[in-house]
């Protein structure tokens, strides 16, 4: 007996109704967030056979829509796509019409008649995979948008947490210090998402120019400017990459005095809970917002975070994907 | 949709009793415990290969190698249904290449549970054998798959559900064979 084939009457519902995405966190419960993680744990285990490829996902296209740059982002979808088994079809905005000014929803269409049943979207501008979710019948992952979220990265950084901290028995009393320039963070936004959802909770930590105070009024959150005070007793410490360009743009003095104030390194993690991970987003600026010699340390999972991008990747996929049709 | 009960297929003696058949049939087919691994589908296959690897301890005075296979990830039918199936891990912890499997599970009835669990197996390596145990077999099958051993032949209706009740999973053993109440 096949198990779990609880049959359903597919014509009560709409097509369209049954289609779920992952545009933010909000609105994934605690319980479907676990859920995911332990889809993520038998993913994992896939990857590490010599054969990395189940059918699961056969007869499934996934389009990869990134109208902004990244190329390990997509490569990382695609990655997850192919593993398992689903046909992969990708549109790069550089070099396409739309750098001749064809508008989001015609550059959807044009791409919407190949028949996408899922569409990863990377887009500068917040809301624009919120747009397209309303615009076709496909499922949309949100690959990041603008300031706005990246669901998946905080997926990902959570899970790397649930694997490598020693002993780990839930999210529950943990917590995780972002550290930087969280202002324009769309990673530092998801993870107070998922992280506060799973029941842990953030503290976020930067610059006065870069630390928005509404972030505060959420439940599970709290703000500080000293770094001493978010790492302390911290469970996890997570840098965030410090964009060369906010230095012209007036709002950090310089670097040398970001450095000097909100570096993570390992004098600071001695503050820090004895078996705090520290966590980076990904590309680092070494010596700048992290010190170098920490980001090789045994308690950096940041290796372990872009490898577990693939699996929690492949889960998300596969949720979104498996009986959709 | 009711499940309504139509008869007792086999008490926990008689389980019991067919698992100890099985365990000597498999015994005597493979000569001996080298190279040996039973191997359960989850969920109900998983419990029956323990309990026949306990089994072929008990006559050989050696336990077979034995795991767990969840066969989600290779269904043909995942298209066909709403709601999201669970996906278990699988843990498979030998080297399956050169070893004879004995695949595990409480019903045959389709055979496509069994064509994935073939697909999930090759692909991680290439045993020598594999032959296939359940503990009963209701016919209807729609791929060309049959049963090394057998724990009984149920001739059912489609309109028939075969329930097989474990300890280990529904606390208590036994097989009942039900009908929808509408059918």
């Amino acid at each position: 007996m096949i198990p779990g084939s609880t049959p359903v009457d597919l014509a009560a519902t709409p097509a369209k109704a049954r289609r779920r995405h992952l545009l933010d966190l909000e609105g994934w419960s605690r319980e479907a967030l676990l859920a995911l993680f332990d889809t993520t744990d038998v993913m994992a285990q896939v990857m590490q056979r010599t054969i990395k490829k189940v059918p699961a996902l056969q007869g499934f296209t996934v389009g990869t829509l990134f109208f902004e740059n990244s190329t390990r982002t997509r490569l990382s979808f695609e990655r997850a796509a192919r593993a398992q088994s689903a046909d992969v079809i990708s549109f790069a905005a550089g070099g396409s019409s739309v750098s001749k000014g064809e508008s989001l929803r015609d550059t959807l269409r044009t791409i919407d008649a190949m028949q996408a049943d899922l569409y990863v979207v990377r887009h500068h501008a917040a809301g624009a995979p919120h747009q397209i979710a309303n615009w076709t019948d496909a499922a949309v992952v949100n690959a990041g948008d603008g300031r706005r979220s990246h669901p998946t990265q905080a997926l990902l950084d959570a899970y790397t947490f649930r694997e490598r901290f020693e002993g780990f028995d839930g999210f529950e009393g943990k917590r995780l210090a972002i550290v930087g320039d969280v202002l324009h963070s769309r990673v530092a936004r998801s993870n107070v998402s998922a992280w506060t959802t799973l029941g842990a909770e953030v503290v976020l930590c930067g610059p006065r120019t870069l630390l928005p105070a509404e972030l505060a009024e959420q439940p599970g959150v709290t703000l500080t400017h000293r770094v001493e005070e978010a790492v302390e007793g911290a469970h996890a410490v997570m840098a965030l990459r410090l964009q060369h360009e906010r230095m012209a743009s007036g709002l950090l003095p310089s670097q040398a005095e970001y450095r000097q104030r909100y570096q993570v390194n390992s004098e600071r993690m001695r503050l820090a809970h004895p078996d705090a991970l520290v966590m980076h987003p990904g590309p680092m600026n070494r010596d700048v917002e992290i010190e170098g010699v920490l980001a090789d340390d045994p308690r950096s999972v940041i290796e372990a975070q872009v490898a577990n991008g693939v699996p929690v990747r492949m889960a998300v996929l596969y949720t979104l994907l498996v009986g959709s049709r | 949709m009711t499940l309504t009960p139509k008869a007792t297929l086999m008490d926990e003696q008689e389980l019991g009793r067919a698992l100890t058949r099985i365990a000597h049939e498999i015994v005597e087919r493979a000569k001996g415990v080298d190279g040996l691994a039973l191997v359960g589908i989850h969920t109900r296959g998983v419990p029956i290969a323990e309990r026949l690897a306990d089994l072929i301890e008990r006559f050989e005075g050696r336990r077979p190698m034995s795991g767990k296979l969840d066969i989600t990830l290779y269904r043909d039918d995942l298209t066909e249904i709403a709601l999201q199936p669970v996906v278990r891990k699988t843990e498979v912890p030998f080297d399956v290449s050169g070893t004879t499997i004995v695949l595990c599970d409480d019903v045959l009835y389709t055979g496509r549970t069994a064509r994935a669990a073939l697909d999930a197996l090759v692909d991680m390596g290439r045993p020598a054998v594999i032959q296939y145990a359940v503990l009963v077999d209701r016919g209807h099958r729609e791929l060309p798959i049959r049963a090394d051993y057998v724990g009984k032949n149920v001739p059912t209706s489609r309109a028939e559900v075969v329930k097989v009740k474990l300890r280990e999973v529904d606390g208590e053993d036994g097989v009942q064979l039900l009908e929808h109440a509408d059918a």
